[in-house]
């Protein structure tokens, strides 16, 4: 028996959350005496499939089937179903992405299978098997309770983290028998971020509000992310202003996110923006009411303008980092 | 061209969230309910899209599985504009049985829309399972949706950027932020109106539940915030990187 982990690439690579899957499954395997099989679909360099042994998994099913790439959610839970049946497994993991999620609803009805996504750890028992989920947007951790054989799970970005565990990997080709039929889905354009870090996998984020006055301010923050690493992000008022792209949105209705560290600047600390980031390791706000909510969130905090903060830190930093 | 829209009766975003004494279920005492907010963009856009002369849209239904109490919910949907509302008389009680009583309900429409997820217990389910279920194309993280003759356009969120894609009816679209500008406010007229319309009560189908939550825990408390002045930036970074091992 295995449990098996959908790894999936974008353009060919593997992103962190892939190897912190890899990792999750690797642990989930050892707990339940089993074997960690990767799946892989579409076409993805060898070197990069490789790396996947370096995070406990011991064999990986390759599609490598260029029609994949269109990312077309149907095909690939029918492809996954495919190699959950060929291996017998009962555990099927997904990464809670946009893809994940896409994928998993899919997978689950197909191998009749109860699904708990936005899972944050290792399951606390195998047998009743129960396992710890974000719910109310990070306002609260459900213990859920899966009751049917076969389960599927989503794993909540930055919840597990990276696990180097290096062992010997093996490959081998795997068909999944789809049809061009099985593939409806057309691209048409692709819009890609280059060159930047992105949000959903930056270990520390740099986040602007409201208090930040408009978007000229925004070059200072981008500096501040640039020495620190960091990927950029708002709250909602910002981004429906227009002063920064919808993309950049964390919170309730934006994009949930967990970095190890978060700074908030000029931001007041609405409940629906602090369900977006409360799984952030340490909090920084910045604002100039020592009132606003956000201090309540936060690990650190500097009560004053942060526009003046903003050239200071980042002279900060780059003193730290030499 | 028929539209149906799934509705999600959630606590108002405000709430603040408390379980009972033995932790096994949420308190709803006190508790305002919404249309998801997803869903209300959905529901947007899809009156949107019905006002758009040559779009082809003939009706907008909406639909929830909820007891009576989402009745509420579901006629602020009608007084935004749907046409007609179905509820499936039953507690939702995992986004199984949830997906499996909108399956009776969904088919015939040419365009489903869903949330990403509903904002209580975040399962990112409901609308990939029920597209499974009926057989028809799904596409998550929809953030555009155009219908141009006999194909949907839509944009779509991937890992680090954003795509343009088209496929043919029917179709169910997940959706995310950016589906509608604004959620639409139901106008005086429109409450009016959603008094007469139709709100039809179907009987649930029996499945068998996959998934329970045993008990629920409210993140730990957090030490109170270390607080700085304007010039004392450099002891905070010093912090983040010496005591808080962050930078
Ligand atoms: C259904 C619903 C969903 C929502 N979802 C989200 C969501 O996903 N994400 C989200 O962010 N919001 C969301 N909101 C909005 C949320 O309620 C708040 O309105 C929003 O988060 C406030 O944004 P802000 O903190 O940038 O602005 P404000 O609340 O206006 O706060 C600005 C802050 O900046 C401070 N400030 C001003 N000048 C300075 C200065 N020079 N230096 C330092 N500080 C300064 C002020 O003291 C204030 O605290 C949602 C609302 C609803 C109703
Ligand atoms: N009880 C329900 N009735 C109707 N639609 C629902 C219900 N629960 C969830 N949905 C739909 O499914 C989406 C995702 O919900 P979930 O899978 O529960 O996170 C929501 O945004 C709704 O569109």
């Amino acid at each position: 028996m295995s449990v098996l982990i959908f790894v999936d690439n974008t353009e060919g690579k593997i992103k962190k959350a892939g190897f912190e899957l890899a990792s999750y499954g690797a642990a989930l395997a050892k707990q339940a005496g089993e074997n960690a099989i990767a799946v892989s679909l579409g076409k993805v360099e060898s070197d990069e499939l490789q790396k996947l042994g370096n995070y406990g998994i011991t064999k990986v099913l390759t599609a490598d089937d260029a029609r994949f790439a269109s990312l077309d959610n149907q095909a690939s839970a029918k492809a996954i179903a495919a190699a959950a049946n060929q291996t017998g497994s009962k555990i099927i993991l997904l990464a809670h992405n946009n893809f994940g999620k896409a994928i998993a609803p899919r997978l689950a009805v197909k191998l009749q299978a109860g699904l708990v996504s936005n899972v944050v750890g290792l399951p606390v028992s195998l047998d009743p098997f129960k396992v710890n989920k974000h719910v109310f947007t990070g306002k609260a951790i459900g213990h859920a309770v899966i009751h049917t054989p076969v389960k599927v799970l989503t794993l909540s970005y930055n919840s597990f983290g990276l696990v180097e565990n290096k062992v010997n990997v093996t490959f081998e080709a795997f068909d999944p028998g789809l049809t061009n039929a099985d593939f409806g889905l057309i691209i048409e354009q692709t819009q890609t971020v280059s060159g930047k870090i992105l949000l959903s996998e930056a270990e520390i984020v740099v986040a602007g509000g409201r208090g930040m006055k408009g978007p000229e301010n925004w070059s200072g923050l981008e500096e501040l992310a640039s020495v620190l690493g960091a990927a950029t992000a708002c709250s909602r008022p910002v981004s429906d202003e227009g002063w920064r792209p919808h993309s950049e949105h964390v919170g309730q209705t934006g994009k949930i996110i967990a970095p190890n560290l978060y700074f908030a600047f000029g931001i007041s600390g609405a409940i629906q923006h602090l369900g977006g980031v409360s799984g952030s390791k340490v909090i920084v706000a910045v604002n100039k009411d020592p009132e606003a909510p956000i201090f309540e969130a936060a690990d650190y905090g500097i009560v004053g303008d942060a526009l003046k903060v903003i050239p200071e830190m980042i002279a900060a930093v780059k003193e730290i980092k030499g | 061209m028929k539209i149906l829209v799934l509705i999600g009766n959630v606590p108002d975003t405000t709430t603040k969230i408390k379980f009972n004494a033995d932790k096994t279920a949420f308190d709803t005492n006190g508790v305002q309910w919404i249309i998801n907010p997803w869903d209300e963009l959905a529901l947007t856009r899809a009156m949107e899209l019905k006002e758009t002369p040559g779009s082809g849209v003939e009706s907008v239904t909406v639909a929830n599985v909820g007891k009576q109490d989402t009745e509420a919910t579901l006629r602020k949907a009608l007084a935004i504009g749907a046409d007609k509302a179905i509820r499936v008389d039953s507690e939702p009680k995992d986004a199984f049985f949830v997906a499996s009583q909108l399956a009776q309900v969904a088919k015939g429409y040419d365009l489903v829309f869903a949330g990403i997820e509903a904002s209580d217990y975040n399962g990112s389910a409901v609308g990939g399972m029920l597209a499974e279920m009926i057989g028809i194309q799904s596409v998550s993280g929809v953030s555009n949706l155009q219908i141009e003759g006999s194909k949907a356009k839509l944009v779509r969120e991937i890992e680090g950027g954003s795509q343009t894609v088209s496929l043919d009816f029917p179709l169910l679209a997940i959706v995310q932020k950016g589906i509608a500008k604004e959620p639409r406010i139901p106008a005086m007229r429109g409450i009016m109106m959603a008094r007469t319309k139709p709100l039809e009560v179907i009987t649930p189908v029996d499945t068998d539940i996959r998934v329970s939550f045993a008990s629920f825990d409210l993140p730990p408390a957090k030490a109170a915030c270390k607080k700085f002045t304007e010039d004392q930036v450099n002891q905070l970074v010093h912090a983040l990187r010496d005591e808080a091992k962050v930078l």
